[in-house]
C-alpha cells in the first residue's frame, strides 16, 4: 500500500487523478487490517461488500471525469455503536451480539453521501461505557504505541485504527471524553462537536443529554472536513440543532492572532502528570508566539463535574438500556418459563459488569427517595458548571486543558477499581455536561514515547475557532 | 455504608437485573464507594439554582425561528405517516430472538 495515503486529500486526489481506484485502496486498507489488526484488536466486524459498492460508484466517477465528493474514496472506520443496515452492529455487548439493523445512523450515511468507504466497525467499551476499552464483550483493545497499554475508551477501536493507519479518519461517540481521552492516548486528533452539532439518529442511546458523535483523524483539517460532511439538522432527531454549518475546512486557515485563549487553574491540580502538564504548558506558549494572548479564567466548579456526570449519565443510561429485554432483537435467555424471568436472565446474562453497574447507580438515583438528593441535585450542578463557562467565554474565545491526567495506563491497571477508571475522564466531562465543542490533539510524547492530548473547549457552536487554533498548532509544531 | 445489600436486591428488581449472590456483594462494595464520592455534591448550596435536564434548555437550537421560540426543541410538522414508513413486517421481525412469522412470542405472561 501508498503508506502516504492517510488523510483525507491524499485519498481523495489519488483515487480522482487514477493513481489508484477506490477499490484497490480499500483493498489494501484491507490487507493492513488483516495482518495487523490481530495484535490491536481495533476491528469488530468487517463490512466489505458495503465498502466494494460504494468503492465502484466512485470509481465510475473517476473514470467518468466527474467531480469527487467531499470524502470520494475514502476508507473510513465506524464505532460500533452507531447502526447500520445490514452490518452487525454490536456496541460491544453480548446483548446485540448478533443484531443487524434494519437502517442506517444519520452520520454514517451522510459520510457514505460524501463517498467515504465504510471498511467496517470498531470495538468498544460495552454501550460506550468506560474509559479503556477493556468493556469490550468480545476483546480489548491494544494501544498501538505500546501494545502492553490501553487506546482508552469507549471509541478505543476508532482512535486506534486510526492510530495504526487501519483506517484514514473514524467516528466516534463522546459522552464523558469518549473520542477525545481515546483520541490522546493513541495520538490522534478527536473532536467532540457541540451538542446539537451532528444527529445522533442511529447512535445507540447511553446518556441521551450528553451523547454526542464526531470524528477522529490523523489532522484537524480532517476532522473540519468530516464534521462539514455530518453536521446540520437532521429531521429525524428532534434534538439535532437548525444552525447553519460552516464551511470548516476554509475557517481553519484564518488567523490566531489576537485570539484570547484561557488557561484554568482547575485543569492543573492534584493528579497530573508531570510531564503532560510540562506538553501542555509548552503548548500554550507556543499559542501564545502565534500571537494568541493568553488570559487566566476560573471555572470553580471543576471538582464537582465527575459525580455530576456519574449521576447524570447512569440515570439516563438506567432509562435508556431498558429497551433490552429479549423480545423484539438481541440476546435472549433460553428455558424461561415466565416472562419476566426472561426479562431478568436476558438482562443479567446480555450485559457485562460495569454495565450492570451502571444501571444499578442510575436505577438507584432515580428511585423514590434518592431522587432529589441525587438526581435532582446532580442537576442543579450541572446549571453551576455551565454558569462557570459562560463566564469564562465572556472573557476568552477558547479554553486550552490538559485532555487526559496522565497518559495511556496498562490494560488490567485500573480494569478492578471503577472510580479510579471514571477519574481518567477528569477534564473531559466537563464539556458534555455543558454542551460545548472539545477537541484533542497531539502535543508530544512523554520520555517513554506515549502521546499526550492537549484539549481546547469552545463556545456553543464555535467549532471553528477550536479547530482553527488546533491547525494553528499543528501547522506551528510541524514547521 | 449507604447501601446495604437488601437494597441492592430492591434496586436490581427495580431495573429488572436478576443479580446473582456472589454478584451482590461486589455491587454494594463498588456503589458505597461511588456514592461516597459523589457525596461532596452536597458541599454546594443549590438551592437557588435551577436543574438543568437538556443543553438545549439554555442554548438556541433553531437559527429560523427568533425570539423565545429560538429556545427548546427544535419543532417539525405533524405528518401523516410520519418522516419515514413503518418497517415490512418480516424486516422488523428478522432480528427477534423468536416470532411465528407475524408476531413476536415470548415466555408465558401470567402463572394460572
Amino acid at each position: 500500500m501508498d503508506s502516504s495515503i492517510l488523510t483525507i486529500e491524499a485519498a481523495r486526489s489519488a483515487v480522482a487523478q487514477g493513481k489508484i481506484t477506490a477499490q484497490a485502496l480499500a483493498a489494501s486498507f484491507y490487507d493492513k487490517i488483516q495482518k495487523e489488526d490481530p495484535q490491536i484488536g481495533a476491528f469488530l466486524t468487517l463490512s466489505k461488500e458495503r465498502a466494494i459498492e460504494t468503492a465502484c460508484r466512485i470509481d465510475k466517477l473517476a473514470a467518468d471525469g466527474k467531480p469527487l465528493p467531499p470524502l470520494g474514496g475514502v476508507p473510513v472506520a465506524i464505532k460500533d455503536v452507531m447502526v447500520t443496515r445490514g452490518v452487525r452492529t454490536t456496541a460491544g455487548s453480548k446483548m446485540l451480539e448478533n443484531y443487524v439493523p434494519p437502517y442506517d445512523c444519520t452520520a454514517v450515511a451522510r459520510l457514505e453521501q460524501a463517498g467515504a468507504v465504510v471498511l467496517g466497525k470498531t470495538n468498544c467499551d460495552e454501550f460506550a461505557m468506560g474509559s479503556s476499552n477493556e468493556n469490550s464483550a468480545f476483546h480489548p483493545v491494544h494501544n498501538p504505541s505500546d501494545t502492553s497499554r490501553v487506546p482508552g475508551g469507549s471509541s478505543g477501536g476508532s482512535a486506534a485504527a486510526v492510530a495504526a493507519g487501519m483506517a484514514v479518519i473514524a467516528l466516534g461517540s463522546d459522552t464523558g471524553g469518549s473520542i477525545r481521552q481515546p483520541a490522546s492516548f493513541c495520538g490522534v486528533v478527536g473532536l467532540m462537536p457541540t451538542y446539537g452539532r451532528v444527529s445522533r439518529y442511529g447512535l445507540i442511546a447511553f446518556a441521551s443529554s450528553l451523547d454526542h458523535i464526531g470524528p477522529l483523524a490523523r489532522t484537524v483539517k480532517d476532522a473540519a472536513i468530516v464534521l462539514g460532511a455530518i453536521a446540520g439538522r437532521d429531521p429525524m432527531d428532534s434534538t439535532s440543532a437548525n444552525v447553519s454549518v460552516p464551511d470548516y475546512a476554509a475557517e481553519i486557515e484564518k488567523p490566531v492572532r489576537g485570539l484570547k485563549i484561557g488557561v484554568a487553574k482547575e485543569y492543573f491540580g492534584e493528579g497530573l502528570d508531570s510531564e503532560v502538564r510540562k506538553a501542555v504548558e509548552a503548548a500554550v506558549q507556543k499559542l501564545a508566539s502565534l500571537g494568541c494572548e493568553v488570559v487566566p479564567v476560573s471555572l470553580p466548579h471543576t471538582a464537582y463535574a465527575i459525580p455530576t456526570y456519574y449521576i447524570v449519565a447512569t440515570a439516563e443510561a438506567s432509562s435508556n438500556l431498558a429497551r433490552f429485554d429479549g423480545v423484539r432483537y438481541g440476546y435472549r435467555a433460553r428455558n424461561a418459563s415466565m416472562l419476566s424471568d426472561m426479562y431478568r436472565r436476558t438482562r443479567d446474562e446480555g450485559f457485562g459488569a460495569e454495565v450492570k453497574r451502571r444501571i444499578m447507580l442510575g436505577t438507584y438515583a432515580l428511585s423514590a427517595g434518592y431522587y432529589d438528593a441525587y438526581y435532582l441535585k446532580a442537576q442543579k450542578v450541572r446549571t453551576l458548571l455551565t454558569r462557570d463557562f459562560d463566564e469564562a467565554f465572556s472573557k476568552v474565545d477558547a479554553i486550552v486543558t490538559p485532555t487526559s491526567p496522565t497518559p495511556a495506563f496498562k490494560l488490567g491497571e485500573k480494569a478492578n477499581d471503577p472510580l479510579a477508571m471514571y477519574l481518567a475522564d477528569i477534564y473531559t466531562v466537563t464539556a458534555d455536561l455543558a454542551g460545548i465543542p472539545g477537541i484533542s490533539i497531539p502535543c508530544g510524547e512523554t520520555r517513554e514515547k506515549l502521546p499526550i492530548g492537549l484539549q481546547i473547549l469552545g463556545r456553543h457552536f464555535d467549532e471553528a475557532t477550536i479547530l482553527r487554533l488546533a491547525q494553528a498548532y499543528e501547522r506551528a509544531v510541524a514547521a | 455504608m449507604k447501601v446495604t445489600e437488601k437494597d441492592v436486591i430492591y434496586v436490581a428488581d427495580l431495573a429488572n437485573l436478576e443479580l446473582a449472590a456472589n454478584e451482590r456483594g461486589r455491587m454494594v462494595r463498588d456503589l458505597n464507594s461511588i456514592l461516597d464520592y459523589i457525596d461532596r455534591l452536597n458541599e454546594l448550596d443549590t438551592s437557588n439554582v435551577g436543574p438543568m435536564a437538556q443543553v438545549a434548555d439554555r442554548y438556541a437550537v433553531d437559527d429560523s425561528k427568533g425570539g423565545g421560540d429560538r429556545f427548546g426543541y427544535a419543532s417539525r410538522d405533524d405528518v401523516l405517516e410520519g418522516l419515514r414508513k413503518s418497517l415490512p413486517r418480516e424486516e422488523a421481525l428478522r432480528n427477534a430472538p423468536e416470532s411465528d412469522g407475524t408476531f413476536f412470542t415470548v415466555p408465558k405472561v401470567i402463572e394460572r
